[in-house]
C-alpha cells in the first residue's frame, strides 16, 4: 500500500526526496507557461451545433467556482476579506471554500511562492479536478514581486503551473480580487466542451 | 531589565578558569579560541554566579577573510545577559565545535548557521539543512553568493527581453 510505503520511508529519504523534487521544478521554470490570451476571440471559433450546451454547462460552471482554501501569504487576509459580508465573494456562488483540492474548481494563489512551498502548491493543483483554474493574486504570485531576484522565491507562479487570471497589487482589495474573479467568469463563459482552454 | 555584563569583567572570570581560552574581551563581547569554546561554554553554564543557563541567539556574520559567530546567552536565574564569540581559522575551512551538547537550544540555531552562512558545527547531533532543501547550490547569507556562476537558482531562469518591464 502506498501508505505503508511512504511510513518506512527515513526522514534522511524524505529530505532527500525534497531536495530532488524542488531541484526538478527549478529545473523545469525556466520556460514558464504560456498564458491563454486568445480566449476574448474564442467565441468565433465556436461550433454552432452546440452552442446550447456550452451555455448551459458554462453557467453551470461560471456560477459555481468553488476555491479551495489556500492561502500563502498576506494576499490570503484580503481574499478572506473579500469571503467576509462586506464584499461577499457568494454573490458570485463562490462562497464555498473548499477544504479539499478534490472539490474545488479554482485555486487563487495569494501570496508569494517559495520554492520550498512549490511541490506543495503543484500537488495541491493536481489533485483538482478538471475543469479547473487559477487565479494569480498579487505581484508575487504573478513576477515574484519584490522578492524576484531572491534565491529562495518562485519568480511568478506560471513558472510552475498555468495561470488563467492575474490580479496586481500589493496586495489587491477585495474590489480587485472580485473583478478579477469576474473576468474569470467572463473567460469561462467563452468555452465550448469542444475547445477547451 | 536584563543587565548586559562587561566582556572584560567577563574575560577576567574564564582566563580564572582558562588562561589561554580568551583572546580579546572589550565592553560588548569576549572573543574565544574556538578550541577552548565546548569547556568555556559548560564553565558559563555551571559556574555559580554566571549560571548562564538560556542561548538565546545563535548567529554569524562574513567578514570576508574569516567567519566570526556570536552568541547571545542569558540567565534566567540573575537576569543577566553577555556576548561570546568565536572565529574560524579561514573562510575556506570554517569549522567552529558545536556547543549543542551545552545548550540544547544550539541544535536548530547551528543548523540554521550551517544552512545559510556554511559554518561547520563539529560534532553536532544532526548537521544538515533546515531552511533550505538538499541540494541547494551554496550557502545564500555568504557575501560571495552572488558571484557564483549559473549556482543560484534565478540565474536559471530566461531574463526578461530588453525594455520589457512586468511590475
Amino acid at each position: 500500500m502506498e501508505i505503508e510505503k511512504a511510513a518506512a520511508l527515513s526522514t534522511a529519504e524524505i529530505h532527500h526526496h525534497e531536495g530532488e523534487l524542488i531541484n526538478s521544478l527549478i529545473e523545469r521554470s525556466r520556460q514558464p507557461f504560456s498564458d491563454d490570451i486568445d480566449w476574448l476571440e474564442r467565441e468565433l471559433r465556436r461550433n454552432i451545433l452546440v452552442t446550447s450546451v456550452d451555455k448551459v454547462l458554462n453557467w453551470g460552471r461560471r456560477s459555481s467556482v468553488w476555491p479551495v482554501s489556500f492561502g500563502l501569504a498576506c494576499c490570503a487576509i484580503e481574499m478572506i476579506s473579500t469571503a467576509v459580508s462586506r464584499f461577499d465573494i457568494a454573490r458570485f456562488g463562490m462562497e464555498l471554500f473548499r477544504a479539499s483540492p478534490r472539490q474545488a474548481d479554482l485555486m487563487i494563489v495569494s501570496g508569494t511562492v517559495t520554492w520550498k512551498m512549490a511541490p506543495i502548491v503543484r500537488r495541491v493543483y493536481d489533485q483538482m479536478p478538471e475543469p479547473k483554474w487559477v487565479l494569480a493574486m498579487g505581484v508575487c504570485a504573478i513576477r515574484g514581486g519584490p522578492f524576484t531576484d531572491s534565491y529562495s522565491v518562485v519568480p511568478g507562479v506560471n513558472r510552475i503551473l498555468p495561470v488563467d487570471v492575474y490580479v496586481p497589487g500589493c496586495p489587491p482589495r477585495p474590489e480587485a480580487l472580485l473583478y478579477g474573479l469576474m473576468k474569470l467568469q467572463e473567460k469561462i463563459d467563452k468555452e465550448s466542451i469542444v475547445v477547451r482552454g | 531589565m536584563t543587565t548586559a555584563i562587561s566582556g572584560i569583567e567577563l574575560a577576567n572570570q574564564i582566563k580564572a578558569s582558562f588562561a589561554e581560552a580568551v583572546l580579546e574581551g572589550d565592553e560588548r563581547a569576549v572573543i574565544l579560541r574556538s578550541e577552548y569554546l565546548t569547556q568555556v561554554a559548560s564553565f558559563l553554564k555551571t559556574t555559580p554566579g554566571l549560571e548562564f543557563d538560556y542561548l538565546s541567539h545563535v548567529t554569524a556574520v562574513d567578514y570576508l577573510d574569516y567567519f566570526e559567530v556570536i552568541y547571545h546567552i542569558t540567565s534566567l536565574a540573575h537576569n543577566h545577559s553577555a556576548v561570546i564569540k568565536v572565529k574560524t581559522p579561514d573562510r575556506d575551512n570554517p569549522e567552529v565545535p558545536s556547543v549543542a551538547s551545552v545548550w540544547c537550544g544550539a541544535n536548530l540555531q547551528e543548523r540554521e548557521v550551517y544552512d545559510l552562512m556554511g559554518v561547520t558545527f563539529l560534532e553536532h547531533p544532526n548537521l544538515k539543512r533546515v531552511l533550505l532543501w538538499e541540494g541547494f547550490p551554496g550557502h545564500p547569507l555568504r557575501k560571495d553568493f552572488l558571484t557564483l556562476e549559473g549556482k543560484s537558482p534565478w540565474q536559471t531562469i530566461e531574463p526578461l527581453e530588453e525594455g520589457h518591464h512586468v511590475l
